[in-house]
């Protein structure tokens, strides 16, 4: 462990309808410390100071719950790949080095305060179709469906985003395909899934484009900046499910 | 309830916990054959309000909307997704059978009692053993990507405290793919319109009218303002309480307040200074740590766990001048496999907790601090290959690296032809609470019409819970038992409107919780929230933690006295009651936490014996294991709350009733 200090570039903006700025902090910290423990340091410095401190989103602090989402030194949770903010270590910073953390920037998820936002578009996509309808109780013993478990494997792989909103604050469009791509393909490569396929494609894409967010011109920058390494080829997997939806209809 | 006043003290009847007759086997079905149920047309008319969204809310709020309740649905975070549930690594047991390794209902129910050390209701659990199977069917039907073997079939593992392999996963990400699997369902009924959902919404009172439990005074964490909702009945669904220790593993919004309100309005609290101290999380590093990581049980499937033999060996490791792959097998004391040889690695949590702590406790300690022991898999990876490991618990040794900065899954050293891998570094940390809300066999509290499920409740996991245990039982509760059980409760409701939020009762609440706001931000003194919950952690920790005494125990009452005193007389609270304010939110949690402290610490004094995780150094055994004391200990003990908080909470008791089982001393070692 060593002891580092850090400038953080902060973005501080009051409200929803309030004008923002960046303000800078000095901070103490060390390369065993986490980036968002480094935060907190601050914050309770500014609280001894009587001070507002910075709000921010977090909750499991282990990369899983897709809560925390700050957008540092120009990327969607920081330099580290394949981990999300609450994840990254300050060991992946120079002493010394000026740290810019902002909000994640896209049209469909407004600032609330600071550098929180406002993710619900994200679980009005998933209430568009993102289930299968059956009632509880009716199930059939699990044993009763065998699954490849390459498929399951599959399905798994796409089922691990953690709805966090990097794909979209990375994209120049501000595209959610990859969120969307990714729950679309989780059912689409399971038996249990393909009775509304068709019917989910294509309302979870319609609600998508509904609620603001842009175009995916296939760039890429989704995935390379995914915390969960989700691929490129659920989006393809997406664009052939709702063209054979709108052909089915 | 009318309590029985008996020589032993206030005794709660056994017709309230209104276990079902019969034998054990065929009381739920008795229980479903004889309930009252509610029409189609009338659930119509009826509002239940679930504050929670984890496995046991979510459950619990998209079927009672499934089948036709209006629900309204609560949570802290910013969606029901992201509820700590999300965090659960390991897996989920069920009875299934499908290893045909002799696993049956009975067996599981067997298994937790006896896990449970004997303090876990009996008919409870063999509900929840019975409906286990239902789970698993009803995760799949959804979606849920469960590993399978090749065959297609679903693939287990093995937990602690069973010789069978029961546990279903995703990976290491199984209480995420469950509770995906719950926020779909409960996505539906959005869509469809029975359930409203409420998110970054806090709930701050219950509110009962002529004694029912009646609606909620809500905080919109976004706006600040105090809102007012009212239903038919009240389902709290809000998790354990194991953040009074500030470092635990749970998430950093987890609370107790919710149930610390219910409480306070006059629910039991019962058994809680039953808190389990998981023995695999990555050791303490620094004071400016704001949680603990978890490192999954299932890695105790191929993990070993040892400290050197020799002392001088372990004082060089924690001068770090050498590494624990440096030391050869025959120095190593692989000390549960040599102390628990029937189950080795794979002892319930309480006893391996305290296994490592007595290591520590004798210097064998393994980091600068003394306070951690190896989870070693060089003996797996040299058996396996490294890319059967890997393909294991891969995403688990990463997360281990990105936090210490060591990969598990590196060769160490090699000595003569034994290649050593890294050894993970763990220690025990609070992890899970046992104790909570007192229910009924219904689930619902004392209070009438206020229902607690998932780990926020008291019922099913004794003085200690067994692995893979905690989701089966949020999603028992929220799938298959409450559904059922609340029916019984709204037959009777079904002519009541849902009441007007403007009753004098919701004035009243939504006025005191005003006031509370006020008092919090007037303090305006020098201390932080943080600074005070740290050091009520380290009281809890020190005093109420793995070991207890006498002494400690009323060390630790005295202490948190001065707490509370710090707590309300100079405090710090920023910003305003206005907007988005965490500091403020954080306050209100903290003002709960040492109520709760102060609970564990006077159940714990109360608690004259050892039993699971609750360890009395007074009681045990000669060779240092817990001694239980059925004579005077077999009840739930329930707290009743003296109307504020500076009075000792009262003792009621709930005895115990076991006739499938036969009380005994827990045994792993043959
Ligand atoms: C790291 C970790 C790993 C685990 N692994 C496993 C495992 O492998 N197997 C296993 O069986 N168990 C495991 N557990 C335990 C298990 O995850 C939990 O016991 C279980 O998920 C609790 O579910 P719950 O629905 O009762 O509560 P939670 O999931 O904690 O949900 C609580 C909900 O209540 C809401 N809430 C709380 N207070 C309020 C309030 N005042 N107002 C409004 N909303 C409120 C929250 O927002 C949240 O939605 C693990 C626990 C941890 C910490
Ligand atoms: S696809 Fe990746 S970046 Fe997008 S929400 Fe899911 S986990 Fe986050
Ligand atoms: S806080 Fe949960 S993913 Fe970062």
């Amino acid at each position: 462990m060593s002891k580092m200090t850090v400038t953080l570039r902060v973005w501080r903006q009051a409200g929803p309808k309030a004008q923002g700025e960046f303000k800078n902090y000095t901070v103490e910290t060390d390369t065993d410390t986490s980036f968002l423990e480094t935060l907190d340091i601050l914050n309770e410095q500014l609280v001894e100071k009587k001070e507002e401190p910075i709000a921010f989103d977090s909750d499991c602090r282990e990369g899983i719950c897709g809560m925390c989402s700050l957008y540092i030194n120009g990327h969607p949770h920081g330099p580290a790949t394949g981990a999300t903010t609450c994840q990254l270590y300050m060991r992946r910073f120079k002493d010394g080095e000026t740290i810019t953390v902002e909000p994640w920037r896209s049209a469909a998820f407004p600032v609330i305060k600071d550098l929180i936002v406002d993710r619900n578009a994200f679980d009005k996509i998933q209430q568009a179709g993102g289930y299968v309808s059956f009632n509880c109780g009716g199930a059939q013993d699990a044993n009763d469906l065998p699954i490849s478990k390459v498929a399951a494997d599959m399905a798994m792989d796409s089922a691990t985003c953690i709805g966090c909103g990097a794909c979209v604050a990375a994209c120049k469009n501000g595209s959610a395909m990859l969120f969307v791509s990714a729950k679309v393909s989780q059912f689409a490569l399971l038996p249990q899934g393909q009775v509304e396929r068709a019917r989910r494609a294509r309302k979870m894409v319609a609600k998508m484009d509904e609620l603001g967010f842009g175009n995916c011109t296939n760039t890429g920058a989704c995935s390379a900046e995914c915390p969960k390494n989700i691929s490129l080829s659920n989006i393809a997997r997406l664009n052939r499910e709702f063209i054979a939806a709108k052909c089915a209809e | 309830m009318e309590l029985i006043k008996t020589a032993d003290g206030l005794v709660i009847p056994a017709a309230d916990s209104k276990i079902p007759e019969g034998p054990v086997a065929e009381k739920w079905t008795n229980y479903k054959d004889h309930q009252k149920l509610v029409n189609p047309a009338n659930k119509r008319k009826l509002t239940v309000i679930v504050v929670g969204t984890g496995l046991a809310g979510a459950s619990a709020a998209s079927t009672l909307g499934e089948l036709g309740f209006n629900v309204l649905n609560f949570c802290i975070q910013d969606s029901p997704r992201r509820a700590h549930s999300i965090a659960a690594q390991g897996g989920i047991n069920a009875a299934k059978n499908y290893q045909n390794d002799g696993d049956s209902v009975y067996r599981l129910f067997y298994d937790t009692v006896k896990g449970g050390d004997y303090r876990a209701r009996e008919a409870n659990v063999y509900r929840l053993a019975e409906v286990s199977n239902n789970i698993i069917d009803q995760c799949v039907a959804q979606c849920v990507p469960f590993a399978r073997e090749y065959g297609g079939l679903l693939a287990n593992r093995s937990f602690g405290g069973a010789q069978v392999s029961r546990t279903f996963y995703a990976k290491g990400q199984t209480g995420q793919q469950l509770l995906l699997g719950a926020y779909s369902s409960l996505n539906r009924q959005i869509e469809l319109g029975k359930v409203k959902s409420f998110n970054r919404y806090e709930m701050h009172d219950v509110v009962m009218v002529d004694g029912r439990a009646r609606g909620i005074i809500a905080k919109n964490l976004v706006t600040g303002e105090f809102e007012r909702f009212s239903a038919h009945a009240v389902v709290l669904a809000t998790g354990g309480y194991g953040n009074t220790y500030f470092l635990s593993t749970n998430a950093m919004s987890c609370n107790c307040s919710a149930a610390v309100a219910a409480y306070r309005k006059g629910a039991y609290f019962a058994n809680p200074a039953f808190v389990q101290i998981h023995p695999t999380c990555i050791p303490v590093h620094g004071d400016k740590q704001s949680k603990l990581t978890l490192m999954s049980e299932s890695l105790r499937n191929d993990g070993r766990i040892w400290v050197p033999k020799d002392l001088e060996t372990a004082k060089k490791l924690q001068k770090g001048e050498i590494k624990g792959s440096d030391v050869p097998e025959e120095e190593r004391d692989y000390y549960l496999e040599r102390r628990y040889p029937a189950f080795g690695n794979l002892v319930p949590r309480d006893v391996a907790s305290r296994a490592a702590k007595e290591r520590c406790d004798k210097g064998f300690g393994v980091n600068n601090t003394g306070l951690a022991v190896f989870l070693d898999f060089s003996e797996a990876i040299n058996r396996l290959g490294i890319d059967t490991v890997r393909q294991r618990y891969g995403n688990l040794f990463d997360m281990y690296e990105e936090i210490t900065d060591v990969n598990p899954g590196e060769l160490g050293n090699k000595i003569g032809d034994t290649c050593y891998y890294n050894p993970m570094m763990i220690f025990p940390a609070i992890h899970y609470t046992m104790g909570g809300l007192w229910v009924d066999y219904e689930l619902q509290t004392s209070l009438k019409g206020l229902y607690a499920i998932g780990e926020c409740n008291f019922s099913d996991h004794g003085a200690n819970r067994l692995g893979a245990s905690a989701l089966m039982q949020g999603l028992a509760d929220g799938y298959f038992v409450l559904p059922y059980t609340i029916q019984n409760y709204l037959s009777d409701q079904i002519s009541v409107p849902c009441p007007s939020t403007s009753l004098p009762e919701f004035d009243e609440a939504e006025k005191q919780c005003r006031a509370r706001q006020q008092q919090l931000l007037d303090i305006q003194g020098n201390h932080s929230v943080d600074s005070i919950h740290k050091e009520l952690g380290h009281i809890m920790w020190e005093y109420v933690g793995m070991a207890r005494t006498k002494e400690s125990l009323e060390t630790a009452l005295a202490k948190l006295k001065e707490i509370r005193k710090t707590f309300e007389t100079d405090l710090y609270v920023p910003g305003s009651a206005e907007g988005y304010n965490n500091e403020l939110d954080k306050a209100f949690r903290l003002r709960d936490f040492i109520t709760m402290g102060e609970l564990i610490a006077y159940d714990a004094l109360n608690r004259n014996e050892s039993c699971g995780g609750h360890f009395r150094e007074e009681y045990q055994t000669e060779e240092g294991e817990a001694k239980r004391d059925d004579e005077n200990y077999f009840y739930v003990a329930c707290w009743d709350y003296q109307g504020n908080d500076n009075t000792a909470p009262a003792l009621i008791k709930e005895p115990l009733q076991y006739e499938a089982i036969k009380v005994q001393t827990r045994n792993y070692k043959s």
